[in-house]
């Protein structure tokens, strides 16, 4: 593989913010099961592990505005934009190559480029978790940081438990689209390949 | 009388009185009778009128910060502070269960003369269970079950038969505000200020317990947003007992037996469906539906889990998922 194969997609601010993005989000999503599962945390205690997931949580809170930021200063953000032309047709088309191209031979119907970071699949499920359910699950997790501030009762029902619904259930999404991204992330030139990338910065193509 | 106007009966002298003479004197009988009856209970009215307390022969003293009275000794006009504990909230009397009755039902009518014979404060009073224990019209309250899981309490364990219901639950402005309020948070307000009467109090802690009050904030400062708490649940909620056969449990434990797990309460088999929310359940069961009661009646516990719905969806997606991801890695195992 030469280094003309290479792409720098990574750059060091987006690898930092990534690094924290995951640690906080992992400890987020175990100590989010373990508090509302009955497997309460038998080793760290219930208190510590609401104190971990509070820190965790203002971490990827801080960590999301770097993120944010660095999209809107840096050719990053680019990356994140829907084309309206294929919406439909695009992320199909790469659906169908991850469950019955990839094994009859087909070809990438998306190579990777300086002008293309994702796939239209991949880029679908990063708008929707990076713009709508971390944003989601941080403004539900600030108010149940500080529940006195959540409105008593919307159309009857208690304003928290429809914030605690929210919150969950965006967590759960994300644990759900983390699950997937790991797995995906392993399906590439060799499994380890873009796991290097995110520490490297760079991507073969 | 029926009977009286059919036959002319004999008169103690043995002498015959005409049937008109009888039905005469009974029809004055009947009048004297509803007469007094209407008397009695005209003036009982009054005297049972806490609003108009200036007028009440006993709360024209008792709900006032000082009294006046006539100094027999020195023949003169005497204005006193009242002992504060003795002084009475007339508007929170008037709107308490026990508005029917007047003062002197339950305390001595001796009380009306002043000064007060010094061995009236040695006078007996009822309790709770004299009038309502074995009562039939207040089964549904199980006086005689509080009476025996009361009896299993820190209180009774520490300051025996002279623990009465009153020391909680005043008998001049108590009012059933769990079976008939609708709101919580003003259950838990009046329930809590039972406790906060005595446990924020030195003097009447004291008084029990033989020692000074523990300060509350900072005994329960492992509690996670602790106002929040102390204003949306009841103190009892984790210093009683539940039982299901009782509305409030009435066994409070000693704080080392104290619910101290967060998961007790916010989870989908929440300890406090079983107490706070057990009446409004019942409730809302029989009035408004099921759904929205299950739904309203959740909303202490923590996340998706509050739902059972929500919670079943949440795992088939994520069985749906890991069987996908095995699945893909089988093909692509075997189609390398």
């Amino acid at each position: 593989m030469s280094e003309t194969h290479k792409i720098y997609f990574y750059p060091v601010w987006l690898r930092i913010w990534h690094g924290f993005n995951a640690i906080g989000i992992l400890v987020l999503i175990i100590t989010g099961i373990s508090m509302q599962s009955d497997i309460n945390s038998a080793v760290i205690g219930f208190n510590m592990t609401v104190n971990l997931h509070n820190i965790a949580g203002i971490v990827v809170f801080l960590s999301y505005f770097a993120f944010f930021i660095g999209n809107l200063v840096t050719n990053n953000g680019r990356f994140y934009l829907i084309k309206m032309k294929g919406f439909f047709k695009r992320p199909i088309k790469q659906g169908q190559y991850y469950l019955w191209g990839m094994f009859h031979g087909e070809k990438y119907p998306f190579p990777l480029s300086e002008k293309r970071k994702f796939n239209p699949l991949q880029k679908y499920f990063y708008v929707l978790v990076m713009y709508l359910a971390v944003p989601i699950v941080m403004v539900t997790g600030l108010a149940l940081l500080f529940p006195e501030i959540i409105i008593d009762n919307v159309y009857g029902i208690s304003g928290v438990f429809v914030t605690a619904i929210l919150h969950s259930a965006m967590g759960f999404f994300i644990s759900i689209f983390l699950i997937i991204h790991l797995y995906i992330a392993s399906v590439g030139k060799s499994p380890w390949e873009n796991y290097k990338s995110m520490i490297t910065g760079w991507h073969h193509v | 009388m029926r009977d009286i106007t059919i036959f002319n009966v004999e008169d103690k002298n043995g002498s015959m009185i005409n049937q008109s003479y009888i039905i005469l004197k009974m029809k004055f009988c009947w009048i004297i009778l509803i007469s007094i009856l209407l008397l009695c209970s005209t003036s009982n009215s009054e005297a049972q009128s806490y609003k108009d307390a200036q007028h009440h022969k006993c709360l024209k003293c008792h709900s006032n910060q000082t009294y006046s009275f006539k100094n027999d000794v020195t023949n003169k006009e005497e204005k006193r502070l009242m002992n504060p504990y003795y002084i009475l909230d007339t508007v929170a009397m008037s709107a308490g269960v026990h508005k029917p009755f007047d003062c002197t039902d339950c305390h001595s009518s001796e009380y009306q003369s002043y000064p007060h014979k010094s061995t009236l404060k040695l006078e007996p009073l009822s309790t709770c269970l004299d009038c309502h224990g074995g009562d039939a019209s207040f089964a549904s309250y199980k006086f005689d079950k509080i009476q025996e899981e009361f009896k299993k309490s820190v209180h009774y364990k520490v300051y025996g038969d002279n623990f009465s219901c009153s020391k909680c639950h005043s008998q001049h402005t108590y009012v059933a505000t769990a079976r008939n309020s609708n709101d919580v948070l003003e259950i838990v307000d009046f329930d809590n200020k039972m406790c906060l009467s005595c446990h924020n109090d030195m003097k009447k802690y004291n008084l029990v317990a033989g020692h000074s009050n523990p300060k509350l904030v900072q005994i329960h400062s492992w509690l996670p947003n602790q106002e929040l708490h102390f204003s949306h649940v009841r103190c009892i909620e984790c210093h009683t007992e539940v039982i299901d056969s009782l509305m409030v449990s009435h066994n409070i434990l000693s704080k080392d037996k104290a619910v101290k797990k967060c998961i007790q309460c916010h989870s989908s088999d929440s300890k406090l469906k079983a107490s706070l929310y057990k009446y409004q359940n019942l409730q809302k069961r029989s009035g408004k539906g099921i759904g929205s009661a299950i739904l309203t009646n959740s909303s202490y516990t923590i996340g998706t889990h509050q739902s059972p719905i929500l919670k079943l969806i949440s795992i088939l997606i994520f069985l749906a998922t890991l069987g996908g991801i095995v699945v893909h890695s089988i093909f692509r195992i075997f189609k390398k």
